[in-house]
């Protein structure tokens, strides 16, 4: 049977949203209050790769309100659980590996202030999300990720085909074999995340980022912690940078005190590096040995662990965000504001933006399939739009002139110029071009996890809840399955080893006999493989429904 | 006839378990919940006898906390034509008590065949398919890895230590399901925006006349001992001497 010529059951809704994340799940609460504020007849399904909502979902995070405000006036009633106000911000410059120095409140750049802000689980952000947006109508459905694109003879976006369920290792279909279905729509709204997999389609197909700077990614390495009650202060927000990261590595940690007794920690490092030889998971690993850290975590339990790529090119990689037949929302865009680490306010009122922007053309009669740019206007009148534009050179500043220059120039720029000096920074090299050959390198020598503060991979991915069914295609393809061995263990030694923070990709054996291997059941889906390497080689496609990291509270 | 078909909400598969601080009980706080695999399989089995004809309509029942609607929800989904809940709110319930108040609904709907899993993979009891068939007075085979229904009877091939077993049971019956029965479907979209659609009635204890009464207490729960970390030898001799003289093995 050739499962490419099947026969697929039809469904037709208004709107198709992909991924329940806060970009989709916004604009599927948005769309839905303007049908009830107007009387009006709407179908809206989303659908989500995630066995449930926030299975998927993984962020620091200290979120700003304010989408959540506009989106519903009345979120504490509600119970949306933002229960943790930020009660005091620290940032520190990690000198070695057991100095540290407080920066000066005075001298912080505006953006990364957090008064008002709070310690939230995104998981569960979304998870409240995805109740209101059921509450209101909207057919949420788990466990079916949008594989396909479905398009219509005039090339315009006719919503998408969910993925197929039941096909063997071998390829070909199982007793259990159950075709994905067409799930078409007027319009289409891609909340996929930081490098959607229909998203990276459709940038090529609609030349989306022609204008655009090249995008920016980091990878960011996140654990829950039960913490030392009597070391617990909620509401603190720590962040820092400098050690361990260095010889042109940067980025930065994170370390919020949330509700229970809980503290997340994570380090979020720039995929721009040029040492092959760099293990972000090591890097995080060592990181937490380091005093300010290993204190508040010294007698504490690691629960959970995670990894997501994250989309931080801002302003200037921002892409044409609308095209026939559907809009890109969120972090499949690039909305995140790297200049206060933040990007769920900006990605849900990019999605609710974009309901409003859909929602106006159903109420005019529109029949699908046109291109909305009228988003533009609506995103460009927008606060998203004043605020992404005003931080438009934090990301490059720092890739340019380095951390200590850098973060000079964005203290001028955010706190005395307020975005506002009129010159703008460009970054234009994309991070897999960036690495360095490993013959420029010596190889690093991570020190051994201790088990306690520290751990290795596989013991972490443990702590992801990842499953995949093991009989199954793996959904992480080579175009060019020569590559690993013939051109990136020899020029780069095959980065994807260190790279991936889930163990994914391992080179077996030496020389004639190496081999690379992909253990794409421990895939955490967090795209770093399809981003970083050098030959882009790999392509990120989805598993079979409900598969990868069924992440808690992360 | 009529399939009644019990399930239970427990922690998933392919989460890993944690125990609570002070021991209590396993922390289910944010923990990813759904159908137990084996009350899946029951479902499934179900399913297919209906499709071969031998069965009409398939009740699902279920218990415990408001949000076990959700796992009566996906067997409905599946393909179940309507569900039970018995709302029982955070109390623990012994499988004595779970098989009471299933005979209780046995009694009401008078189905004709009760099917279950063999146990649940949360507390592994292995008890409530037996306390049923006792407390119900019907004859019971478990761990069934083949059902045969023919008019009045069911041939039912058993799983037992070194082989099988195959038994013949007059119906009404009570038969838990063994892991190799069956592989459950892949439930389709459009079933599940009918699930919401179909009939759920709810019930408590106290309306159906049964007292729940807790005569076992949970004492302690502790999560399996750290493993130490090993150690490399350089030899066949070291090693023999470290398995007699380091971890006294042999």
């Amino acid at each position: 049977m050739d499962i490419t010529e099947i026969e697929r059951d039809s469904m037709e809704f208004d709107v198709v949203i992909v991924g329940a994340g806060p970009a989709g799940l916004a604009a599927a609460c948005r769309l839905m209050q303007l049908a009830k504020e107007h009387h009006q007849e709407l179908t809206v399904c989303l659908v989500e790769k995630g066995s449930e909502v926030g299975a998927h979902i993984l962020s620091g995070a200290v979120i700003e309100s304010r989408a959540i405000e506009e989106l519903f006036p009345n979120w504490q009633e509600l119970g949306a659980p933002l229960n943790v106000p930020v009660q005091r911000d620290e940032l520190y410059l990690l000198r070695n590996e057991t100095a540290a120095v407080k920066i000066p409140n005075a001298f912080i750049p505006a953006t990364m202030h957090n008064e008002g802000n709070y310690i939230v689980s995104l998981g569960n952000v979304c998870r409240w999300l995805a109740e209101q947006a059921e509450g209101l109508g909207v057919e949420v459905f788990p466990g079916f990720p949008a594989s396909q694109l479905l398009l219509n003879e005039d090339g315009s976006v006719a919503g998408i085909i969910t993925g197929d369920m039941g096909i063997g290792i071998d390829g070909e279909p199982k007793d259990s074999f159950t075709p994905g279905m067409e799930l078409r729509a007027k319009y289409t709204i891609f909340a996929e995340g930081c490098r959607g997999h229909l998203g990276k389609q459709l940038y090529s197909q609609f030349q989306l980022d022609a204008d655009a700077d090249a995008q920016h990614y980091g990878i960011g390495i996140k654990e829950l912690w039960d913490i030392d009650p009597s070391k617990h202060q909620e509401g603190l927000v720590i962040h820092g940078s400098g050690w361990p990261l260095g010889g042109g590595t940067s980025g930065g940690f994170f370390l919020y005190h949330s509700e229970n007794n809980q503290a997340v920690v994570g380090l979020i490092i720039d995929l721009n590096y040029s040492n092959p030889y760099v293990s972000p998971f090591d890097e995080f690993q060592r990181m937490k040995h380091h005093p300010l850290i290993a204190d508040y975590l010294q007698g504490g339990k690691r629960v959970a662990y995670g990894a997501r790529a994250i989309t931080k090119g801002g302003f200037n990689a921002l892409p044409k965000m609308h095209f026939p037949g559907g809009l890109l929302v969120g972090c499949n865009a690039g909305t995140l504001n790297f200049a206060k680490i933040k990007g769920t306010h900006t990605a849900m009122k990019s999605g609710m933006l974009a309901a409003e922007e859909i929602f106006a053309a159903l109420q005019a009669g529109d029949t699908g399939g046109k291109d909305l740019s009228g988003y533009d206007a609506r995103f460009q009148n927008s606060w998203v739009y004043t605020e992404l534009q005003a931080s438009r050179n934090f990301g490059p500043a720092l890739h340019k002139f380095g951390s200590l220059i850098g973060g000079a120039f964005n203290f001028i720029d955010q706190n005395i110029f307020r975005g506002k000096l009129p010159v703008t920074l460009r970054d234009d090299h994309p991070d897999y071009a960036q690495l360095r050959p490993a013959s420029e390198f010596a190889p690093i020598q991570y020190p051994k996890p201790d088990g306690k503060l520290s751990f290795d991979k596989l013991s972490s991915v443990f702590l992801s809840n990842t499953n995949h069914d093991e009989d199954q295609p793996s959904h992480l393809r080579l175009k060019d399955p020569t590559i690993p061995i013939g051109k990136n263990l020899p020029l780069y030694a095959e980065p994807a080893q260190r790279y991936c923070p889930a163990g994914v990709y391992e080179v077996l054996g030496e020389g004639a006999e190496a081999r690379f291997q992909i253990n794409a059941q421990n895939c955490v889906h967090c795209k770093t493989c399809d981003i970083k390497d050098p030959a882009q080689n790999i392509t990120w496609v989805t598993p079979e429904g409900g598969g990868g990291p069924n992440y808690p509270n992360m | 006839m009529k399939i009644l078909v019990a399930v239970k909400r427990v922690i998933d598969y392919s989460v890993k378990v944690r125990v609570k601080a002070d021991n209590s009980n396993v922390d289910l706080t944010n923990v990813k919940m759904s159908l137990n695999p084996f009350c899946e399989i029951a479902v499934e089995e179900a399913l297919r006898l209906r499709e071969a004809g031998k069965a009409t309509e398939i009740v699902v029942v279920s218990m415990g906390v408001k949000a076990a609607q959700d796992q009566i929800r996906t067997a409905l989904a599946m393909g179940a034509d309507r569900g039970i809940f018995i709302e029982t709110g955070d109390a623990e319930l012994n499988s004595l008590s779970v098989a009471k108040l299933l005979a209780k609904v046995v009694q009401d709907e008078q189905p004709g065949l009760i099917l279950l899993g063999k146990q649940a993979i949360d507390s592994d009891n292995n008890q409530t398919g037996q306390m049923l068939a006792a407390l119900c007075g019907y004859p019971q085979a478990t761990f069934a890895s083949k059902i045969v229904v023919e008019g009045d009877t069911a041939t039912v091939t058993r799983e037992i230590d070194g082989g099988l077993q195959t038994l013949k049971l007059s119906l009404p019956a009570v038969v838990t399901t063994d892991l190799r029965l069956n592989e459950p479907r892949y439930v389709k979209l459009p079933d599940i925006m009918k699930a919401k659609k179909k009939p759920l009635a709810v019930t408590t204890p106290a309306e159906l006349g049964v007292p729940v009464a807790n005569t076992i207490t949970l004492v302690r729960v502790d999560a399996p001992a750290e493993r130490s970390a090993g150690i490399k030898v350089e030899s066949v001799d070291a090693l023999i001497d470290a398995l007699k003289n380091k971890a006294k093995v042999i």
